[in-house]
């Protein structure tokens, strides 16, 4: 049986779950992970992994200024933006 | 004129051109029964005051003034794209994914957006943020997914053509259980520039059509190497109707025994039997394959692409794009509210997933071997096109389900893609094309075709013979 620690990963997500939501999650997940875990019966020694179905490679081009979209067109899908940034809560807090 | 453009091929809609039909008639005409189908079927996300985007182009494409839809994770221009999720409500792409430029290039006009399961998790279209879309063949019955709603479309005459995307089958799955043609074509084929991501090395934007010569010409305008997409293979692509109607003698088709052996059930088993027959008929020969390491391609499936999807969906924090979750005051909690209001529940079953599988010290144990497994599923196809041409597979175990009947049980749901993962894992092209019908309830059952990495001509040629030889593209006429 899989080990998982659902709070833990959930915040390594940086995802909200609620203690229902944990509680749903907890067993559904455990039996993906059994599922998949039938990879074990496998032998996958001195085999090389496939990150792509064909290989990838760098592509490179040159240097140069091309044009693209108006900063204001990206920033016209942020739920905030101020000026020419995206607007967030405070990041550092207030020294006391 | 009161014809019924929406009910044509796009092949025919180009005679009806020819012959002097306006791009006005074909339009109200499409958009009449679009709107009229979608109140029982529920195609299309916002399809009311949608307008249609076309440029002006010479009258050289067979596409000229053909209306395509597209599935709601792909870009067009002033337009939202919510991938069916709450995440993205009220985000309007800025820029038009590279297919639809080519459409709009060749003179295609781009009409309607059609619903999802929330970012492609799903093969039901029932996790849509916008509530399912249904079966235009049995109401009761889900439309297969995730692109639903790019299916039932098509097969409901509210749409001409239609675009999707295929991470795991979400193209052939839904053809199949609509009764139509989907097809995946070979990765790298078509430019996923533009298209909301879901698993990089897995995702495949590709077409819904009445039949396979559509498909052949919807494929040749979206395919080719696109500076944009440095995934996108720099093969040269080749003229796909010149493959139509080019007979089958001593082509070699495969069956592989692990996909027959698994307990096939009655419907489907006397679909791949009379399919057999049929190509046999026409001349091909029909053989058994082994591809002994595709019994592992769903396990494989579901640590590749959670784990591709987990990194994927890391942008959507409630800073650049769409929702964000106002109360929260500081920067983490923003994040983890925004996204945890934000994502449906498979959404974050899968984020879950993905996270675990990469997370240190599970890395090995499951990304790594996953990876190392999908290495000898690749295998297994190469070995399999040095003896074949093509293989044929069923599409989906069963037909079409019951709203519900999966929906409760993620592991459950996750096998009715059992037969077309292998092909996204290997990155071949696949096409499914309607195969028969259900004894009992006379519900569409797809087979799938499958050849070498962008041999999507022989592809196109095999679909063509079969589907020429029988007439069950033909029944899309029966829909309720």
């Amino acid at each position: 049986m899989a080990d998982i620690d659902l709070k833990n990963v959930a915040k390594l997500a940086r995802l909200h779950l609620t203690d229902d939501e944990i509680r749903h999650l907890e067993g559904q997940v455990k039996g993906i992970l059994d599922f998949v875990e039938q990879l074990k019966e496998v032998n996958v020694e001195g085999i090389e992994p496939t990150t792509h179905p064909f290989p990838v490679r760098d592509v490179f081009r040159e240097d140069e200024p091309k044009p693209s979209l108006k900063i204001e067109e990206f920033l016209k899908t942020a739920p905030k933006a101020k000026g020419r940034f995206f607007e967030v809560p405070k990041i550092i807090e207030d020294k006391s | 004129m009161s014809l019924n453009f929406a009910e044509m091929t796009a092949s025919a809609l180009a005679e009806a051109y020819a012959a002097g039909a306006t791009q006005k008639d074909v339009l109200d005409s499409v958009r009449a029964a679009a709107q009229t189908k979608d109140a029982a079927i529920r195609a299309y996300v916002k399809l009311e005051g949608a307008q249609p985007k076309h440029r002006k182009a010479e009258k050289k494409s067979p596409l000229w003034g053909v209306p395509v839809a597209v599935k709601d994770n792909i870009c067009v221009e002033g337009q939202e794209a919510t991938c069916g999720s709450k995440i993205l409500q009220n985000y309007v792409a800025p820029y038009n994914a590279t297919v639809v430029e080519k459409l709009l290039d060749a003179g295609a006009v781009i009409y309607g957006r059609t619903n999802m399961d929330e970012f492609a998790f799903g093969s039901s279209c029932e996790t849509s943020f916008y509530g399912p879309t249904k079966n235009p063949r049995d109401l009761t019955r889900v439309p297969g997914g995730s692109s639903g709603g790019s299916a039932a479309s098509v097969a409901a005459h509210a749409a001409v053509l239609s675009l999707g995307s295929d991470t795991g089958g979400s193209i052939r799955q839904p053809a199949s259980f609509c009764g139509i043609v989907g097809l995946k074509p070979t990765y790298g084929r078509v430019s996923r520039y533009g298209l909301i991501a879901f698993a990089s090395s897995l995702d495949q934007i590709g077409p819904f059509t009445k039949d396979v010569r559509d498909s052949a010409l919807l494929l040749q305008v979206i395919a080719g190497h696109d500076p944009k997409d440095s995934t996108s293979a720099e093969v040269p692509v080749p003229d796909y109707a010149s493959f139509l109607g080019k007979d089958v003698k001593g082509m070699r088709i495969g069956i592989p025994k692990e996909y027959v052996a698994s307990g096939l059930g009655a419907d489907v088993k006397k679909a791949m039997d009379d399919a057999v027959k049929t190509l046999e008929a026409l001349g091909a020969t029909v053989s058994e394959i082994s591809l002994p390491h595709t019994k592992y391609a769903v396990n494989v499936y579901y640590i590749v692409a959670p784990s591709e999807a987990s990194s994927n969906l890391s942008r959507f924090d409630g800073v650049r794009f769409g929702f964000r979750e106002a109360a929260a005051d500081a920067l983490v909690p923003m994040y983890e509210r925004s996204r945890g209001t934000g994502f449906g529940a498979e959404a974050k079953r899968r984020i879950i997933l993905g996270t675990y599988s990469l997370s240190s010290g599970y890395y090995d144990a499951y990304y790594l071997r996953a990876m190392k497994v999908r290495t000898l599923i690749k295998r297994d196809f190469d070995e399999a096109f040095a003896k074949v041409d093509a293989i044929l597979t069923p599409t989906a175990p069963s037909a079409a389900f019951k709203f519900g009947e999966k929906s409760k049980n993620p592991l459950e749901m996750y096998l009715s893609d059992i037969f077309t993962i292998s092909a996204n894992l290997a990155g071949v092209p696949a096409i499914s094309v309607p195969g028969g019908l259900s004894a009992a309830e006379g519900l569409p059952i797809g087979l799938q075709f499958m050849t070498k990495p962008f041999d999507e001509g022989n592809l196109f040629r095999v679909a063509h013979a079969f589907e020429q030889a029988t007439d069950w593209h033909k029944k899309l006429g029966n829909v309720k």
